[in-house]
């Protein structure tokens, strides 16, 4: 049954790839194969445009532009057609490295819809007479996984249709529902994020992807706002880790063979009555106190005092909260 | 993306691949039918009965002149008229992000090979596919490239390698041979997957832990069983037998549910407090943890962690002279 239904869309498309003139479903009912019917009975002509109406929509799904229009002025019937131009994929002169390329690109996703979309994209290329090594490496094997929210958030973005979802980061206690025009989606150091306007808080907001809970909605119409023009999505991200500055500088006490972290970070180590003292640039005085607690009491803050006070002040608060803890 | 109601999927399917066949032959006069199935992953039969479907298609009048036609020269196929649908369907704007976005996650992959060519791919593939090649996705990796395209290098000269590899979970920092398998990127930073000869066993050493390395004058020779592991799930992904601890977390320390792998994560009514529990590689790891953490993480269990907690910070504050109680 379905290579009679494959028939009859093969032939429309090559029909409306024909014509320049915009046909009608009567004459293409008229034409193609398949589409016989007889005009006169409402009953046989209702089967039949309700299967026109569902081959347009396949048509449509695949790809296939479908232009509607009618043939002259004096027409009011709508017409159909399909432009070679807008049809065809353009011809891709790739080169066999850069075919390999796309051919690893082709297999990177590990999500089904993406998987999906990058392998009849890669039979596409194939068709075009594109051969892609399928032995080719690149050396480096990026494992790409995706959150469920990158879909419809990357359609939402590129339509600029509003969206809302339910988020809850790990601070708040319960979900709330954000609306947002998406202006796109990043992936900033392996995770995933949206950026766009919250439009309950009328400003710039991104949100990470793994905290979206549920589906994503989509609320507003196409085109419905306009990105601005300038927009560096990636700035949004990662102005939250701009760069650091090492301006500290502590003097620690390390046992011998203890420390492995440490001395890793350590500018100089000396020999010191059977201990060894490092000497550590660092950026921020509470960070490096919750690394220092971790080794006990193998490690010894000389100096800065700033940095000794915070690791006996950790270390205080250690001491009291396992206590209230009965063991 | 969008998802069809599987009924005309597999229709759907079929004409896809039908529309794709025509160019594809026609880009490859006299192929072997029995080649042209492999490529495109359907069985000989599927591909004949495709074939047979197009004979039967072509131009309105679909007389001998307007029909697709093709010759048959034992099991290989030419087309010699295409009717019209000698070139593909255009990408979609799905089919276009996946790759596009792809390419751009390839490109900024830290120490790939041949970025160029990823890079000349990318602008021929976005100038293909137009306005839909503009997705609004955007990529960026971190790592030190440098140390990456070494190690990769080196990866690639097949040697086994002596690399001093900083251990995060035990804080040690030690001498191993390893038989390199391959570089991979997870999650944000990039991996050594190798034979590690020690443990023997298939082990991730990250690459910015690697605080050295000496090509032997040996090939990697991994054995048999050492496989590429699967990352899909991520990287640490703890088994039953692995011990289990239980935290209440404040709100201030929250972020560890979503940083370490968790059991179970039970947010409670007042929604102030969190019982989290998670697998550990051992209690030592479990006891630096935590005493690294801020005061808004305890322990409920077990107790023998509460007490090893209490005795290290004791003992860290008898060091500096301060009375722990």
């Amino acid at each position: 049954m379905s290579r009679i239904r494959t028939e009859r869309l093969v032939n429309l498309v090559i029909c409306l790839l024909s014509t320049r003139r915009f046909l009608t479903a009567a004459q293409i009912a008229a034409t193609v194969p398949g589409y016989e019917h007889d005009p006169e009975d409402p009953k046989d002509h209702e089967a039949f445009q309700r299967k026109f109406e569902r081959d347009k929509a396949e048509l449509r799904e695949l790809g296939v532009p479908l232009e509607t229009g009618t043939a002259s002025a004096f027409d009011n019937e709508p017409g159909y057609r399909v432009a070679h131009r807008d049809y065809a994929l353009p011809d891709i002169p790739l080169e066999p490295d850069e075919a390999a390329a796309v051919g690893i690109a082709g297999r990177l996703w590990q999500h089904h819809g993406l998987a999906a979309a990058a392998s009849s994209g890669l039979a596409k290329l194939r068709a075009a007479g594109i051969d892609m090594d399928p032995r080719a490496t690149l050396g480096v094997e990026p494992v790409v996984t995706v959150d469920p929210a990158f879909a419809p958030l990357t359609t939402a973005a590129r339509e600029r249709r509003a969206v809302a979802f339910d988020y809850r980061a790990p601070e708040g206690d319960e979900a709330a529902t954000r609306k947002l025009q998406p202006w796109g989606v990043v992936c900033w150091r392996g995770k995933w994020y949206v950026v766009g306007h919250d439009l309950a808080r009328d400003a710039v907001r991104c949100f990470r992807l793994s905290r979206i809970q549920g589906k994503v909605r989509v609320t507003g119409q196409p085109g419905a706002f306009t990105p601005p023009a300038d927009l560096d999505l990636i700035s949004h991200v990662s102005h939250f880790s701009g760069p650091v500055e090492w301006t500290g500088r502590a003097t620690l006490l390390v046992e011998p063979g203890t420390g492995a972290g440490l001395r890793r970070w350590a500018q100089q180590v000396v020999s010191e009555g059977g201990k060894d003292k490092i000497i550590m640039r660092y950026a921020d005085t509470d960070r490096l106190a919750g690394t220092l607690v971790r080794y006990g009491a193998s490690v010894q803050v000389l100096a800065p005092p700033e940095l000794r006070d915070a690791v006996i002040q950790r270390l205080k608060e250690i001491v009291t909260r396992t206590e209230e803890v009965p063991a | 993306m969008t998802t069809a109601p599987s009924a005309s999927r597999a229709s759907a399917d079929r004409l896809g691949r039908v529309l794709n066949l025509v160019p594809y032959l026609l880009a490859r006069p006299g192929i072997a039918i029995v080649e042209a199935a492999s490529d495109l992953g359907v069985s000989e039969k599927q591909l004949r009965e495709d074939l047979e479907l197009l004979w039967v298609c072509g131009l309105p009048g679909y007389g001998p002149g307007d029909l697709i036609d093709m010759a048959f020269d034992g099991d290989n196929v030419t087309i010699t008229y295409d009717a019209g649908i000698g070139k593909p369907l255009r990408l979609t704007p799905d089919e276009a992000l996946a790759l596009v976005v792809a390419l751009r996650m390839l490109a900024e992959t830290p120490g790939m090979g041949n970025r160029d060519a990823i890079e000349r791919a990318l602008v021929k593939i976005e100038s293909a596919a137009g306005a839909d090649a503009d997705a609004p996705v955007a990529v960026r990796m971190s790592g030190n490239s440098k140390k990456v395209d070494r190690v990769r290098g080196a990866v690639e000269r097949g040697k086994a390698l002596r690399i001093t590899y900083y251990t995060a979970s035990r804080d040690e920092t030690t001498d191993r041979v390893v038989d390199p398998i391959r570089v991979v990127m997870v999650g944000g930073w990039a991996y050594l997957e190798a034979w590690c000869r020690r443990a023997e066993a298939t082990r991730l050493f990250r690459v910015d832990r690697i605080d050295g390395w000496t090509e032997l004058d040996e090939p990697a020779a991994p054995p048999a069983e050492a496989r590429p592991a699967d990352f899909s799930e991520g990287v640490f992904r703890p088994g039953a037998e692995l011990p289990l601890i239980t935290l209440r977390v404040g709100r201030s320390e929250r972020w560890i549910t979503e940083y370490y792998p968790c059991e179970t994560v039970e947010r409670g009514a007042s929604g102030e407090d969190w019982l989290v529990t998670m697998r550990v590689t051992d209690l030592d790891w479990a006891r630096r943890l935590i005493l690294g953490l801020g005061p808004d993480v305890t322990v409920v269990s077990p107790p023998e962690l509460i007490t090893g907690i209490r005795e290290q910070a004791a003992a860290a504050l008898a060091a500096y002279s301060v009375p722990s109680a």
